[in-house]
């Protein structure tokens, strides 16, 4: 039996489990008076019935899916000849490759050793054993864990807090996914970091006025050493990201302003929802957008004025990004104004105040930690930005404070570095992972600034 | 016949009873019209949408009197109180029809400035709403939007006499810095109160001001409304009718978008001349 046809089995045999649990404990709560004399109700008991004979079968799934490749490998490993089995790791993997493909049936460029041959169709032969033992054991371990799950009900059973225990152990692994997902993450960039760090001294990286990563690929190759200062690389990414926000904050915040306070019911519901389309451009449009039309005509417009622009700006860069971003701010903006209590508004229009008054002395200030912190996540998601400034602000890395050049910032240069045929272990490949490492903290410190600040929000009313 | 006297009284009662007027009978009776009225209501309706709240109301507010204004829930008072004031305006669907005067003037009139309409009629909520600012800041809002001070120590006078006038100044002189919404309930009503008083307005409109509070905190904005009426004058919504007889001096009973009858509060309450009044009063409905 495949794999996905054994799940489909056990999902319908704790089916069956939970048919029969609360069939079980209807004539159970029936013989002793009423079903009330039952401490949960008779779903209740019919779930757990379920869960005691899908959990283990499910469990013993998991780890068998895991274990067997292994187990396999090595039992097949064990028959070849002893001069394969010496071989070294990375060519014994090659070995091991060639078995399963043979066994899978997909014979390549025809391979002749008859023991590779013996050892596939003893490979093929062991699966199928294990496969048939795996069905059995399964379907065994359920059966018999629904008969045990059966044999248990009883009026004083406590199924409905036991079922609600495995249901929030359910909920808890859910949430901890995304926690060890963050963690491995962050583990993997750093030992990668540290590697990088081996071969440039951290304070070359933080401080380093130049940013150049080429490398000599080859030792006989002539090129420069390369050198790895991250200040321009950053600082490009802070100008374009202050420039974005310098667009999205005053265009997002006044939208917001005026859908939530100013604009009847009819406008706020068309016009929210085609400013948020702007949040459903895919970000690679956005940039041959920049690239294309926002770029050239920034150029034309300075040359007119005698002012040299380069065709490939941090201006047009920033400002698509801005528009960009204008959605995210405009739609947290309105969100929070609105959350405002109506009470504020009242109270202050009874004193006589007029519209914008309310907006700018009670209304802003009132909502401004929560804006505050879209703002912020907005900042993350401007500094995290690449297919724009790929297309629109171009790759060389100029430390300079001029938005008219063309500048570069970390994340294209995390793209660059790792785009095309690398080592894995040169200072150059390995820099992006430094950059990484130092984008992710500075995103990560901004994070907690706007839930710190959101947080203190929620604790200003009531 | 002693034997009779009792059955006697009986008809008394029956008698004076059958005098009272009809449930049926929706037009207002009583003293709905004063002279020298600082504000007078003609002919007002008010609209929901196509439901109609407040149905052909006339009564006059005199100058320093507490009028208060009672009725059970959905009555339309409370509707009819943020006429006077044009609250209903911040209300897309809400449409107001006939003629409110403020001194004369009709409030509804396209001349009239809502701004500052609504600095001359302040109005207390049912809910203590001070702004997520300080003590200081609270009071200092009204006066600031209508630069009514030209220096901060004017402005600290003013924040001082309000919150002297709201009784609330030895509370809280202390901490005029933190925010208003740390106070307690009452105290916040009372810094409402300041709040509103700090514009000098003429009118004060209080929409169940107590509703939230205990009974102590309520005692002291009782007490307070009974001082502030030597300067201003108040009309007060409320649900709790020993309130109404202990603050105001004139009482109005709402019923269904009605207005049934106004009368000098000491005999609304013990002489009520419609059905639906002593209903009210005497618990019989509501």
């Amino acid at each position: 039996m495949s794999s996905s046809l054994l799940l489909v089995f056990l999902l319908v045999l704790s089916a069956i489990a939970f048919h029969l649990g609360r069939r079980k404990a209807l004539a159970v709560g029936r013989a002793s008076g009423s079903p009330r004399s039952l401490h949960s109700r008779p779903v209740y008991y019919g779930a757990l019935t379920a869960l005691w004979c899908g959990l283990p079968a499910i469990v013993l799934f998991v780890l068998w899916q895991t274990l067997e490749s292994t187990v396999i490998v090595r039992l097949t490993l064990s028959t070849l000849p002893d001069e394969i089995r010496s071989l070294p790791d990375a060519s014994l993997g090659l070995v091991v490759n060639d078995i399963k493909n043979l066994a899978a049936g997909n014979s390549f460029g025809g391979i002749k050793d008859p023991a590779i041959e013996a050892a596939a169709n003893y490979y093929r032969h062991l699966q199928d054993i294990g496969s048939l033992i795996q069905s059995g054991a399964l379907t065994v371990i359920g059966l018999v864990a629904m008969v045990l799950g059966l044999s248990r009900i009883s009026p004083k059973l406590r199924a409905r807090n036991q079922v609600e225990t495995v249901v929030r152990v359910v909920l808890i692994t859910c949430s901890t996914i995304a926690i060890f997902t963050t963690i491995g993450i962050i583990l993997s960039v750093l030992f990668e970091a540290i590697r990088f760090f081996q071969h440039v001294p951290l304070t070359d990286f933080l401080f380093g006025l130049k940013w150049s990563p080429q490398t000599a690929i080859r030792s006989d190759q002539v090129g420069s050493s390369g050198a790895f200062g991250a200040v321009p690389v950053f600082t490009g990414t802070l100008m374009i990201s202050a420039l974005a926000m310098m667009v999205a904050v005053p265009i997002g915040l006044m939208s917001a302003i005026y859908l939530a306070e100013y604009a009847g019911k009819k406008v706020r519901a068309v016009g929210k929802p085609l400013i948020e389309i702007l949040a459903g451009i895919p970000t690679v449009v956005y940039g041959f957008f920049a690239a294309l039309v926002v770029a050239p005509f920034i150029r034309d417009l300075g040359a007119r004025f005698g002012i040299s622009v380069s065709s490939e700006s941090a201006l047009a860069a920033g400002l698509i990004m801005g528009i960009m971003i204008i959605p995210f701010i405009m739609s947290i903006s309105d969100d929070v104004i609105n959350a405002v209590p109506q009470a504020m508004r009242d109270g202050s229009y009874a004193l006589g105040a007029t519209k914008s008054e309310t907006v700018r002395l009670v209304l802003l200030p009132a909502a401004l930690p929560g804006i505050v912190g879209g703002i912020l996540l907005a900042v993350s998601r401007a500094i995290g930005e690449t297919m724009i400034v790929v297309m629109a602000a171009g790759l060389s890395a100029n430390l300079t404070a001029n938005p008219l050049q063309a500048v570069t910032t970390v994340t294209v240069q995390i793209v660059t570095l790792l785009v095309g045929d690398q080592e894995f272990d040169s200072p150059k490949t390995l820099a992006a992972f430094a950059l990484g490492l130092l984008l992710f903290l500075v995103t990560l410190m901004l994070n907690v600034t706007a839930l710190y600040i959101v947080r203190k929000y929620r604790e200003q009313y009531e | 016949m002693g034997l009779y006297r009792p059955f006697a009284e009986l008809q008394n009662m029956t008698t004076s009873e059958s005098q009272l007027i009809s449930r049926d009978d929706r037009q207002t009776v009583g003293e709905q019209f004063v002279e020298d009225a600082r504000m007078t209501c003609r002919d007002v309706n008010v609209f929901y949408g196509e439901k109609q709240a407040v149905q052909n109301v006339s009564i006059d507010i005199g100058r320093h009197e507490v009028l208060a204004m009672i009725g059970p829930s959905g009555c339309g008072k409370s509707t009819f109180l943020r006429c006077l004031n044009r609250m209903n305006d911040t209300i897309d669907i809400c449409r107001v029809t006939g003629e409110i005067t403020l001194d004369g003037n009709n409030i509804y009139d396209k001349n009239i400035d809502i701004v500052s309409l609504r600095a001359l009629i302040g109005m207390v909520f049912q809910k203590p709403n001070p702004f997520p600012k300080s003590i200081y800041d609270n009071i200092a809002y009204g006066p600031t939007i209508h630069g009514l001070t030209d220096s901060n120590s004017e402005l600290d006078a003013i924040v001082e006499s309000s919150l002297v006038k709201a009784g609330l100044w030895d509370e809280v002189k202390d901490r005029l810095d933190q925010p208003g919404t740390g106070l307690s309930g009452g105290q916040q009503q009372r810094l409402c109160i300041a709040r509103a008083i700090a514009v000098e307005p003429e009118v004060i409109l209080m929409d169940e001001p107590c509703s939230a509070l205990d009974p102590i905190a309520t005692a002291k904005v009782e007490e307070l409304i009974a001082e502030l009426r030597r300067q201003y004058t108040i009309v007060i919504v409320t649900h709790n009718m020993q309130q109404a007889a202990r603050v105001s001096q004139r009482t109005a009973y709402f019923h269904l978008g009605d207005l049934i009858e106004v009368g000098y509060t000491d005999k609304l309450f013990t002489t009520p001349r419609h059905q639906l009044t002593e209903d009210y009063i005497t618990g019989r409905f509501g």
